[in-house]
C-alpha cells in the first residue's frame, strides 16, 4: 500500500467538507461485538484490535458494543472483549434483542450512538454487520465505507481514512467522512490481524435499556437453520490452504489439491471456474466473490493470479505458486514459484512434504 | 410470433450497421439481429477507418464517432531479422479537415455506429443468434434464431454476419471457404500513454502513424505485419494465410509470429512498456475479386466480410463493408418503392451498384495479388533479406568503394534467383498491382 | 402484487483496466451491464409475478445510457421501466443514492401501490451492500437482506416469510409487507428471453425522469451535496517489492525443487513447521 499520505480533498459543488462545531464533541471508538447464539464472530476481535491502533492515534478511548437477550451471557463476551483492547463495554440487554433483527438493533444501535457519541464505529463486514451498518448510517445521515482493508487517521483532519478495493479489486480508494459524524466502517473477516488477547487488561460496563417491546417489531425471527457441515469447511480461519484453479484441468487432476491438502492437514481452496465448473463447493472459492484467507501458508497450483483471486489470498504469510507459465501473474505476488506442471510436481511436492514431516515427527517421537 | 419486417439485417459490423442505418433513415422497418453482447463485442479491436465510405451513410460523422487519430504518415517496411527497409511518406496536406483515414478501436466504434441504427429508427436486438434463414420455396422469408419463438420475417434479408458466414453456407448460396482465401490475423492492443506515444512517432494532437510490413516477420509465410497509433494505445499484429499456417514448415503458431514481431530490434523499441489490454485473433477473407460469391438472391444480399469484400493488398475491408451495406439497403428501398416484390431480379441492381462502386473495381484491379504472393513465396523470405542485405552494404563505410559493392549485391541477387526470373517476378508484380 | 426492482448499470468489471501510469479507471471500450447481482433480484421478482400475478417495475438511477439495461430488463418480462437521470445526481455515494431512489420508489407507489422492493445484494463496481438497507430504512419498509429463499407469501394477510442467510446458518422471518429484499446470488437462475420479448425490449420506451419528476424535493440530499463519504484519493495496488523466488523443473528435477522450497519455508518460518507437524497425517 502506498505510504502517501491522502491529500486534504477539495470542497467540490459547493460540498461543505468542515466539521460542524456540535459534532466535534463526537469522541472515541466504538466496535460492534457481533454474536450469535452464544458464539462472538472472530471479526470482532480482529476489530478490537485495530479500533486500539486507531484509539491510540486519536488519544481516545475504545469501547464494545454489545446487544443481546436478557438470558445471554453479555458480560462474558464483555469480559473478553477487555482483553482484545477494550476500556469499556456498551451492553444493550433486553428479550427483543435475542437473535438478530434489524429493526430493534438498529434502534439500539443509532439510541447509543445519539447518547454517547463516538467519532468512530466499526462493524464486521459480515451478513449482521453490513445489514446493520447500512440502516444505521442512514438513520444517522453520516458516511459509511464498506469492506475496508485499512484502516488510518489522516494526521491532517483526525478523520478516519479508510481504504477500500474497488472495481473488482483492480483499485484501492481511501475514503473519509469528514462534515458527518460517527465515521463508519465495515471490514471483512480475515483483513484485520488477530490481536493478542491480554488477560490481565478489564473494564467498565455501561448498561442500557432498548425503549421497544415485541409487539413494537414487525418482523419475527421464527427459526435458526444452523448449517449442516458448519464446521467443516472454515477456509476463513485455515491455517494452511492448498488451492487449486482451472489450470488443474479436470475434476480428477484436481484430486492431487486434495492429496497435498490431506498431508498438511489443510484445508481446499478454489479459484471461481473451478467452482463454477462445479469441482469443489462454492464454499471453497477464495477472492472478492469468496472468501478472504489469511493462513499462514498458501499452495496456489494451477491458478494464475488473477485481481479479484489475489483480493481474498494476498495477505498469507508463505505464498507458494505452482504454474506452467513464468510469467503468470501470481509470480507477481507469490513468494516461492514453481514453473513447471502441477499434474508432475504437486504429487513430488506431497510426497517430499510427507516425508520431510514423518522425519520430522520420528526425531520428535 | 408472426411479426415481419420490412428488413432483417443479420450482425452489427460495419456492414450491418450501414445497412440497416440506411434502411431505417430512409423509413422502412428494420430488424437487426447480432450474436454478441453488444455491437462490437465480438469485433476485432484497432483498426483504420477510411472516412470516404462512412460519410456517404453519415455525412456529419465526425462530430461524434470515437475516433483516435488521424492518420499524417505511412510507412512501409520490408523486414528482415535484424533490419528493415523502409520508406515514410508524411504530408501536411494529411493535416488538413476533413480527414480521410482514422484509427479506431472496433468495440466503441460499433457501439457507436449502433446508437445511430438506433437513432434512425432499427429494432436492434443482441445476445441472439440466426441459426437459419426462412424459406418460402427457393424465396428468403426471414430468419430463425437461437430464442424460444425464434422465427420473425421480412422481405429482405441482408446477411453481414462477417467472415465465416455460416448462414449463406447453410443455405447453400455458396460453398466453403477454403484456407486458402482467407487470411488468419493475431493482434493485439499495447496500452501506452499519450505522451509516449507522441514522442515515439513524432506526432502530436491526434496526429497518427501506420506502419505496413512485410518480410521476415511472417516466416516466409505470405502475410504482412501492422502497427497504428491510437490515442493512447498502440494495435499491432500480423497475418498470414490460414492455408499457409497450415503448411508451414516450422508450424510457427500465429501468436508466436507477433511475438517474434513485437521483438524484432525495429519494433521493440516501438512498443516498449506497452502493457496488453487485449488480445485477439480474427479470419479476413482475402480472396479477393475470384472468391466473391453469388452475394444477390430472392429475398438475401450479402454485405462486408461474408461476402469476401476485403481489398487484402491496401488493408482494406470497413470501407467496402460499409459501401456494400449502404448499397444492399438502398436496393432494398428501391424495391420497397418499386412494390413489385423481393425476388432475385427485383434486388438484381445490388449487384450492377457493385460493379459500378470502387468495391468491384478494386477487387478486380488487384485480382491477381492473392495468386501472385501466394506462389512466389520469395516475396516474403528472400527478398527482404536481400533488400535489407543491400542496404546495409552500401551504408556501411569500411573502405570498399560503392562500385564494388554495388557488383556484391548484385550477384547475391542473381545467386538466388536467375535474371530471368527476377525480371520475371517484377513483371508478376507490376501485373498484380497495375 | 406489484413489485420495484432497483437495477445498476455497472461496468463489466472482468474487462475494466486500470491506466497504469495514472492509476485511473479506463472506462472507455468497458461494456456496460446489469449489475449481475440484481438479475437474482429480477428473477425472483418475476417469479412472484408469475405465481400470483401482478406487475413488475424497473428502477434505475443513472446516466442516459442505462436506459439500455432498463431494457434488457424488460426482456426477461419486466412490465414497466423508469430511469432516474438527472445531472443533479453525479457524484452520489450510497446515502445519497438511497435517497433519490426512495424518492422514486415514493412516485412510483403513488401510481400503484408497491408490495415489495428488490434490490441486488450488492453492485460489483460499489460493492457496498448499502443502498437496499438504505431505502427501506428512508422509506420505513422491513428489511430483509441476503435472502436466500422466499418460502411463502401470504397476499391475504400481507405476509411474507423468507429465509435470511447469516453466518452459520439461515434465519427465518416473516414480517409484513410492504417490505425490501436484498436478494443473495446464486439463488436462482435468469431465464431464456423468447424473441418477441427481445423485440418488445428494442421497442419499449422507458421513462425518464428528472430529479422533480421523481419527486425530490431537497436537493442538499442528492448528489455529491448529500454525499458525506469523500474519495480523497484512488491508487493501484502497490507489487510486492521482491518478486517471487522462482523455481523451474527445466532446471532441476521436480524433486530437488520441492524440497528447496519446503526447506526455504521451514526456515523462515519455523512455527509453521510445527503447525504443520501437529496436524499433518502422513
Ligand atoms: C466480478 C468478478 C468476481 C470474481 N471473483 C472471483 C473470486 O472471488 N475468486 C476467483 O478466484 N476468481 C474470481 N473471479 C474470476 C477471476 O477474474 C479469474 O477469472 C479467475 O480467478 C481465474 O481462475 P484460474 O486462475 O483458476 O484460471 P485461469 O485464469 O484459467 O488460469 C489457469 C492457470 O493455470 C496455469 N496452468 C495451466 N496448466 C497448468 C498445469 N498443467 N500446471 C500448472 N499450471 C497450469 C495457467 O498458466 C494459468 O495461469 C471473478 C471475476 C469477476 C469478473
Ligand atoms: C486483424 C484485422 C485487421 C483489419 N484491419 C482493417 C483496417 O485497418 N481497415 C479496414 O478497413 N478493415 C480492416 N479489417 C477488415 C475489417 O475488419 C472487416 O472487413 C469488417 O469488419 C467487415 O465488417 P462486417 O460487418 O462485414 O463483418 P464483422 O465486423 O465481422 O461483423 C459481423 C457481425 O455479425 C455477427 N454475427 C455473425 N453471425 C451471426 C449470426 N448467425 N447471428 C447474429 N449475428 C451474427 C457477429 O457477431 C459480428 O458482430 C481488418 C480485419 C482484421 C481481422
Ligand atoms: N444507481 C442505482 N440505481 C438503482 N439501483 C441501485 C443503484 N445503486 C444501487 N442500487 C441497488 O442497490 C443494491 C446495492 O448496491 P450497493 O450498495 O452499491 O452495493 C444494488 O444491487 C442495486 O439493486
Amino acid at each position: 500500500m502506498s505510504e502517501a499520505e491522502a491529500k486534504k480533498p477539495a470542497a467540490r459543488g459547493g460540498r461543505n467538507l468542515e466539521l460542524p462545531e456540535h459534532l466535534k464533541a463526537y469522541k472515541g471508538v466504538w466496535v460492534f461485538i457481533e454474536h450469535d447464539r452464544g458464539v462472538v464472530h472472530p471479526v470482532s476481535w480482529e476489530l478490537l484490535g485495530e479500533g486500539r491502533k486507531l484509539a491510540d492515534t486519536l488519544g481516545v478511548s475504545l469501547a464494545g458494543v454489545v446487544m443481546g437477550g436478557a438470558d445471554e451471557a453479555l458480560d462474558a463476551i464483555a469480559k473478553e472483549a477487555y482483553t482484545f483492547g477494550a476500556e469499556s463495554c456498551y451492553i444493550v440487554r433486553d428479550p427483543v434483542l435475542k437473535g438478530y433483527r434489524n429493526e430493534p438493533f438498529t434502534k439500539g444501535m443509532t439510541d447509543l450512538v445519539n447518547k454517547y457519541q463516538p467519532e468512530i464505529v466499526l462493524l464486521g463486514a459480515t451478513t449482521m454487520g453490513r445489514d446493520l451498518a447500512g440502516s444505521v448510517a442512514t438513520t444517522l445521515s453520516t458516511g459509511l465505507t464498506a469492506d475496508c482493508t485499512e484502516l488510518r487517521i489522516d494526521p491532517a483532519t483526525r478523520a478516519l481514512a479508510a481504504t477500500r478495493p474497488t472495481f473488482g479489486g483492480s483499485l484501492l480508494c481511501t475514503i473519509m467522512t469528514l462534515a458527518y459524524r460517527p465515521q463508519m466502517a465495515t471490514v471483512r473477516p480475515r483483513v484485520m490481524q488477530m490481536p493478542d488477547a491480554d488477560p490481565s487488561r478489564s473494564g467498565v460496563i455501561v448498561e442500557d435499556r432498548l425503549a421497544m417491546i415485541e409487539t413494537d417489531i414487525v418482523t419475527k425471527l421464527l427459526d435458526f437453520i444452523a448449517d449442516e457441515n458448519n464446521n467443516k469447511v472454515n477456509l476463513a480461519y485455515a491455517d494452511i490452504i492448498v488451492s487449486g484453479g482451472k489450470g488443474m484441468k479436470s475434476p480428477d487432476n484436481f484430486k492431487l489439491v486434495w492429496e497435498l491438502a490431506r498431508v498438511l492437514g489443510a484445508e481446499v481452496g478454489a479459484t471461481r471456474p473451478v467452482v463454477q465448473s462445479g469441482w469443489v463447493d462454492a464454499e471453497r472459492q477464495v477472492g472478492q466473490t469468496g472468501k478472504t484467507v489469511r493462513p499462514k501458508l498458501y499452495i496456489a497450483a494451477g491458478i494464475s493470479g488473477a485481481i479479484q483471486h489475489r483480493v481474498g489470498m494476498e495477505g498469507a504469510d508463505v505464498i507458494v505458486a505452482i504454474n506452467t507459465d513464468a510469467n503468470a501473474p501470481i509470480f507477481d505476488f507469490a513468494h516461492h514459484g514453481i514453473v513447471g506442471n502441477a499434474m508432475q510436481v504437486l504429487p513430488v511436492l506431497t510426497e517430499t512434504f510427507r516425508e520431510h514431516i514423518a522425519m520430522r515427527s520420528r526425531k520428535a517421537a | 410470433m408472426s411479426e415481419k419486417f420490412d428488413v432483417i439485417v443479420v450482425g452489427a459490423g460495419p456492414s450491418g450497421n450501414a445497412a440497416a442505418y440506411t434502411a431505417a433513415k430512409a423509413g422502412l422497418s428494420v430488424l437487426q439481429i447480432e450474436r454478441g453482447e453488444y455491437p462490437g463485442s465480438k469485433n476485432v479491436q484497432g483498426a483504420i477507418l477510411y472516412a470516404n465510405a462512412l460519410e456517404q451513410i453519415i455525412p456529419d460523422f465526425r462530430e461524434d464517432a470515437p475516433l483516435e487519430r488521424h492518420i499524417i504518415e505511412q510507412r512501409m517496411w520490408v523486414l528482415d531479422e535484424q533490419s528493415f527497409v523502409g520508406t515514410h511518406f508524411r504530408s501536411d496536406d494529411y493535416n488538413k479537415p476533413p480527414y480521410n483515414r482514422y484509427t479506431i478501436i472496433r468495440a466503441q466504434f460499433d457501439k457507436w455506429f449502433s446508437s445511430k441504427v438506433k437513432e434512425a429508427g432499427a429494432l436492434v436486438i443482441c445476445e441472439t443468434t440466426v441459426d437459419s434463414l426462412l424459406m418460402d420455396g427457393d424465396q428468403v422469408v426471414g430468419v430463425r434464431c437461437d430464442r424460444q419463438g425464434g422465427e420473425v420475417f421480412a422481405d429482405v434479408v441482408i446477411l453481414a454476419d462477417g467472415v465465416n458466414s455460416t448462414l449463406a453456407r447453410k443455405a447453400g448460396f455458396h460453398g466453403e471457404i477454403e484456407a486458402k482465401n482467407v487470411a488468419l490475423a493475431v493482434k493485439e492492443i499495447l496500452f501506452m500513454p499519450q505522451e509516449t506515444i507522441e514522442a515515439r512517432f513524432n506526432v502530436k494532437d491526434e496526429e497518427g502513424v501506420v506502419i505496413e510490413m512485410f518480410g521476415k516477420i511472417t516466416d516466409g509465410l505470405m502475410g504482412t505485419g501492422f502497427l497504428y497509433t491510437n490515442r493512447d494505445s498502440i494495435t499491432l499484429g500480423v497475418g498470414c494465410m490460414l492455408s499457409d499456417f497450415k503448411e508451414n514448415p516450422n508450424r510457427t503458431a500465429p501468436y508466436a509470429m507477433l511475438e517474434k514481431m513485437k521483438a524484432h530490434p525495429s519494433i521493440a523499441p516501438l512498443i516498449a512498456g506497452g502493457e496488453m489490454k487485449e488480445y485477439c485473433a480474427h479470419l479476413i477473407p482475402e480472396g479477393g475479386f475470384y472468391a466473391v460469391p453469388k452475394v444477390v438472391g430472392n429475398g438475401w444480399m450479402i454485405v462486408g466480410d461474408s461476402g469476401g469484400f476485403v481489398n487484402a493488398t491496401h488493408r482494406e475491408g470497413s470501407n467496402l463493408a460499409m459501401t456494400t451495406g449502404r448499397l444492399a439497403a438502398e436496393t432494398a428501398i428501391a424495391a420497397k418503392t418499386a412494390g413489385k416484390g423481393f425476388n432475385a431480379k427485383a434486388l438484381a441492381n445490388y449487384k450492377a451498384a457493385l460493379d459500378e462502386s470502387f468495391v468491384m473495381k478494386d477487387l478486380h484491379k488487384y485480382r491477381d495479388m492473392p495468386n501472385v504472393f501466394h506462389d512466389n513465396s520469395q516475396f516474403f523470405t528472400t527478398y527482404p533479406e536481400l533488400v535489407n542485405r543491400a542496404a546495409q552494404t552500401m551504408l556501411t563505410v569500411d573502405g570498399i568503394d560503392k562500385k564494388t559493392k554495388e557488383k556484391e549485391i548484385f550477384s547475391s541477387f542473381r545467386k538466388s534467383r536467375t535474371l530471368a526470373g527476377l525480371a520475371g517476378d517484377a513483371f508478376k508484380l507490376w501485373r498484380a498491382f497495375r | 402484487m406489484h413489485i420495484v426492482v432497483c437495477i445498476k448499470q455497472v461496468p463489466d468489471s472482468a474487462q475494466i483496466r486500470v491506466h497504469p501510469v495514472t492509476n485511473t479507471i479506463m472506462r472507455q471500450g468497458v461494456p456496460a451491464i446489469v449489475n449481475p447481482y440484481d438479475l437474482f433480484a429480477l428473477e425472483e421478482a418475476l417469479r412472484l409475478k408469475d405465481q400470483f400475478g401482478g406487475k413488475v417495475t424497473m428502477l434505475c438511477m443513472g446516466p442516459p445510457q442505462a436506459e439500455d439495461a432498463l431494457k434488457k430488463c424488460i426482456s426477461f418480462g419486466a412490465d414497466d421501466a423508469v430511469l432516474v437521470t438527472d445531472r443533479a445526481f453525479a457524484g452520489a455515494d450510497t446515502l445519497a443514492t438511497s435517497y433519490a431512489l426512495a424518492a422514486a420508489v415514493r412516485q412510483i407507489s403513488r401510481e400503484q401501490k408497491v408490495d415489495i422492493v428488490f434490490t441486488g445484494k450488492q453492485t460489483i463496481d460499489g460493492d457496498t451492500a448499502q443502498v437496499g438497507p438504505g431505502i427501506a430504512k428512508r422509506l420505513g419498509l422491513q428489511l430483509l437482506t441476503y435472502v436466500s429463499r422466499i418460502a411463502e407469501v401470504d397476499i391475504e394477510n400481507d405476509r411474507i416469510t423468507v429465509e435470511r442467510r447469516a453466518e452459520g446458518g439461515v434465519q427465518v422471518l416473516r414480517t409484513a409487507m410492504p417490505c425490501l429484499i436484498t436478494m443473495l446470488e446464486g439463488t436462482n437462475e435468469m431465464r431464456f428471453a423468447p424473441l418477441e420479448n427481445m423485440i418488445h425490449a428494442a421497442r419499449y420506451p422507458v421513462r425518464k425522469w428528472s430529479k422533480e419528476a421523481a419527486g425530490i424535493e431537497d436537493i442538499t440530499k442528492i448528489g455529491l451535496k448529500g454525499s458525506p463519504t469523500v474519495v480523497s484519493k484512488v491508487f493501484g495496488p502497490t507489487p510486492r517489492a521482491e518478486k517471487a523466488l522462482m523455481q523451474s523443473v527445466e532446471d532441476a528435477s521436480p524433486r530437488d525443487v520441492t524440497l528447496n522450497v519446503i526447506q526455504k519455508i521451514f526456515t523462515q518460518h519455523p512455527t509453521l513447521e510445527r503447525d504443520i507437524l501437529a496436524k499433518a497425517t502422513v
